[in-house]
């Protein structure tokens, strides 16, 4: 610790009716220059606590400090953080000009230095030559651009933004998360960023805070988040994963034996288990591998319920272990094990790759594989308007096994 | 289209003709008395009937002769200070209370909003005699009965739920994350007011403010109680008129009045207008 971290949540707790937690004992902190995002589906208390960074809340206990100084009596007007609205929160009787003049207005800066730093700063996000229009007259994107202009304008060395890119269409969304990492790293501000779409939470972030009904699950990289989950939600909630649950039967240091409905799986304990723990284990889809016997620790037959194509990889659905919904993703490579609907097929995982995570949502956890089968049909990008599952789709060449 | 009307039975094209002329009598019934008026006032007789020359649209028939006589007239000329002066004072306090009371109203953390909104609502509910009576002992009391004070208090009074509601109304439409923006760029509460609020809740504002200047402007009962031979006003001068000496004066009187009145309506519908194409109606 060279210096006090630029945000700090101490046992910050938040509740408007009293029972309700909204925020529980929060503990976070956000170093000098960090692009740090706040991940979570919705309602899970991220927004809220944006907003009392922000000063628009207080918290209900625990404390916020901005470079090592509590805020807790600073109103929003001097905590001098930039923020960036879902809705974009411009103000509709003001050219773009007005709009960024404002914040440099209240700040009693001459005429002359606000002229400069409202060119600067439509610069930065490539919008000069539209100082004289109303926000009306922007496109979404432009708006998107002139609410981030106007909360760099006066120079904030924070910037919050609550999902700035909701409201925006895909392409342009991805456009825009370049850009705004881009605009982050130039200017070498740090980044609070709220968002519920973990891709772009990915894509964007130096660390990530994944949120859970109030709680912080997991504060990590991407990386880690995605190759090292800790907690079940994170698992789930973080790109595909398949769910298996069960009973630890063995335990030891660096593998645990956990029996499920379709039979023993070896896995790796992340926190320390004993036999008898319930446990839910998570394999990515593709870490699965069609495999001759003997090749894996764990290896399983099972029954192709369908096959989703999607381009450059098929997706199989298969009944294991317990889970109907159990995938595994293929690559699409000629010459790779073809596989029909119908078909049976031997699956295996290594050990590392299956990660025992206490059970936290328990084995009722409907929402859970809705999530799963959702999974299953969601085309992520590659493959413009990949087709239905359909025998017909798959080539034909493939089709041999 | 007219097979279908063909189809109709006589039973559904006599209820059809009985439901147009009801909606017609309505009209006229409401709105005849108001436009006979202003023909009536170019009379060039001192009577309130339709003289034969007028029907026969005779020229010599008609004249100006009843609005110059009440431009001249002293007494019309205090009536009319009078009722400017007083509507636009009341006009300006209840337009400020009105705001802040809605302003206060509007924020999430109001507690007993619906009682209070009632209390404030309730000017327009009361019986006008009631608050008159009461309004009258009141300020006797305190010793302002006759003055133009009084007026301008009990005027401003019954003024206030007007802007209420107006205020409210557009207020329900404004984007609280407007103000919180302001905010987060440096504005105290009173700049971002000034200069985010105010301007996009402006139409609902400024149509509140007429609708008070013309509550206070056609108000007749508490100028009877409170008010004194200093105090009147032009409804009040009416009245006068027409209790004392019925002349064609009060016709004069009467068509300015309703082409006044036509004004601030097209005022408010504008504004009106105006209002839901900003992004405040969103």
């Amino acid at each position: 610790m060279q210096s006090a971290p630029h945000v700090e949540f101490r046992g910050v707790s938040k509740t408007y009716d009293g029972r309700t937690m909204v925020v529980q004992d929060l503990d976070l902190q956000v170093q000098e220059g960090e692009f740090f995002t706040l991940l979570g589906p919705s309602g899970s208390g991220k927004t809220t606590c944006l907003m009392m960074l922000a000063g628009f809340e207080a918290p209900s206990s625990g404390e916020i400090r901005l470079s090592g100084r509590s805020v807790q009596h600073l109103p929003p007007r001097k905590r001098g953080i930039g923020v960036v609205f879902q809705n974009y929160a411009l103000f509709p009787h003001m050219t773009v000009r007005r709009n960024l003049a404002f914040p440099l207005e209240v700040r009693g800066i001459s005429a002359a230095s606000r002229r400069q730093r409202i060119r600067q700063a439509l610069e930065v996000v490539r919008l000069d030559g539209f100082e004289d229009r109303r926000p009306a007259e922007l496109s979404g994107g432009q708006q998107q651009r002139v609410a981030i202009a106007r909360a760099l304008v006066f120079n904030p060395s924070l910037v919050l933004m609550d999902e700035p890119l909701g409201a925006l269409d895909r392409r342009l969304r991805e456009e825009m998360q370049f850009e705004i990492r881009r605009m982050q790293q130039d200017l070498g501000v740090t980044v609070v960023y709220v968002t519920h779409d973990q891709q772009e939470a990915m894509a964007m972030s130096s660390r990530v805070a994944v949120f859970h009904r109030g709680h912080i699950q997991q504060v990590d990289t991407p990386e880690t988040l995605y190759e090292e989950p800790e907690r079940e939600f994170v698992a789930s909630f973080i790109g595909d994963n398949n769910m298996l649950r069960g009973h630890v039967r063995r335990a030891e240091r660096d593998f645990c034996d956990v029996e499920t409905p379709g039979g023993t799986v070896r896995a790796f304990p992340v926190h320390h288990c004993r036999p008898g723990d319930s446990s839910v284990l998570a394999i990515r889809p593709e870490r699965v591998s069609l495999t001759k016997p003997g090749v894996y620790t764990n290896e399983f037959e099972a029954v192709v319920e369908d096959i989703l194509f999607i381009g450059d990889h098929l997706r199989l659905r298969l009944n294991l272990c317990g889970n109907p919904n159990f995938v595994v993703k293929v690559q699409n490579i000629i010459g790779h094990s073809a596989v029909l609907a119908g078909d049976c097929v031997r699956v295996g995982w290594s050990v590392m790759d299956c990660r025992a995570l206490p059970d936290e949502e328990g084995a009722g956890g409907s929402a859970l594989l809705t999530r799963r089968a959702a999974t299953l049909r969601s085309s992520p990008g590659d493959a413009a308007g990949a087709p239905d599952t359909d025998r017909a789709a798959v080539p034909p060449s493939t089709q041999a096994v | 289209m007219t097979s279908k009307t063909a189809t109709f039975s006589f039973g559904d094209r006599l209820a059809r003709w009985l439901h147009l002329a009801f909606c017609a009598a309505v009209f006229v019934f409401l709105i005849a008395p108001m436009l006979v008026v202003i023909p009536l006032s170019f009379n060039a007789e001192p009577y309130f009937t339709f003289s034969e020359g007028m029907l026969a649209l005779d020229a010599d028939a008609y004249s100006l002769r009843w609005y110059r006589s009440v431009v001249e007239d002293e007494e019309w000329r205090l009536a009319l200070t009078n009722s400017l002066f007083i509507g636009l004072a009341a006009a300006a306090i209840a337009t400020i209370l009105g705001v802040l009371a809605a302003l206060g109203l509007a924020s999430p953390a109001m507690p007993g909003r619906a009682l209070v909104t009632g209390l404030l609502i309730s000017p327009m509910i009361t019986p006008i005699i009631i608050s008159a009576a009461g309004m009258f002992f009141f300020y006797s009391n305190l010793g302002l009965s006759q003055t133009h004070l009084s007026l301008i208090l009990a005027h401003a009074a019954l003024g206030t739920p007007f802007v209420v509601i107006t205020v409210t109304a557009t207020l329900a439409g404004f984007d609280r994350n407007l103000t919180r923006a302001a905010a987060s760029l440096g504005a105290g509460p009173f700049a971002a007011f000034r200069r985010i609020q105010l301007p996009l809740i402006a139409p609902g504002v400024i149509a509140g403010a007429l609708f008070a200047f013309a509550a206070s402007f056609d108000e007749v009962v508490t100028v009877l109680f409170l008010g004194g031979l200093e105090q009147r006003t032009i409804p009040r001068q009416m009245w006068a008129g027409i209790r004392e000496q019925i002349s064609p004066e009060i016709l004069a009187v009467a068509t300015f009045l309703v082409a006044f009145v036509l004004v601030l309506l097209g005022v408010v519908e504008y504004l009106r207008k105006r209002g839901g194409q900003s992004p405040v109606g969103q």
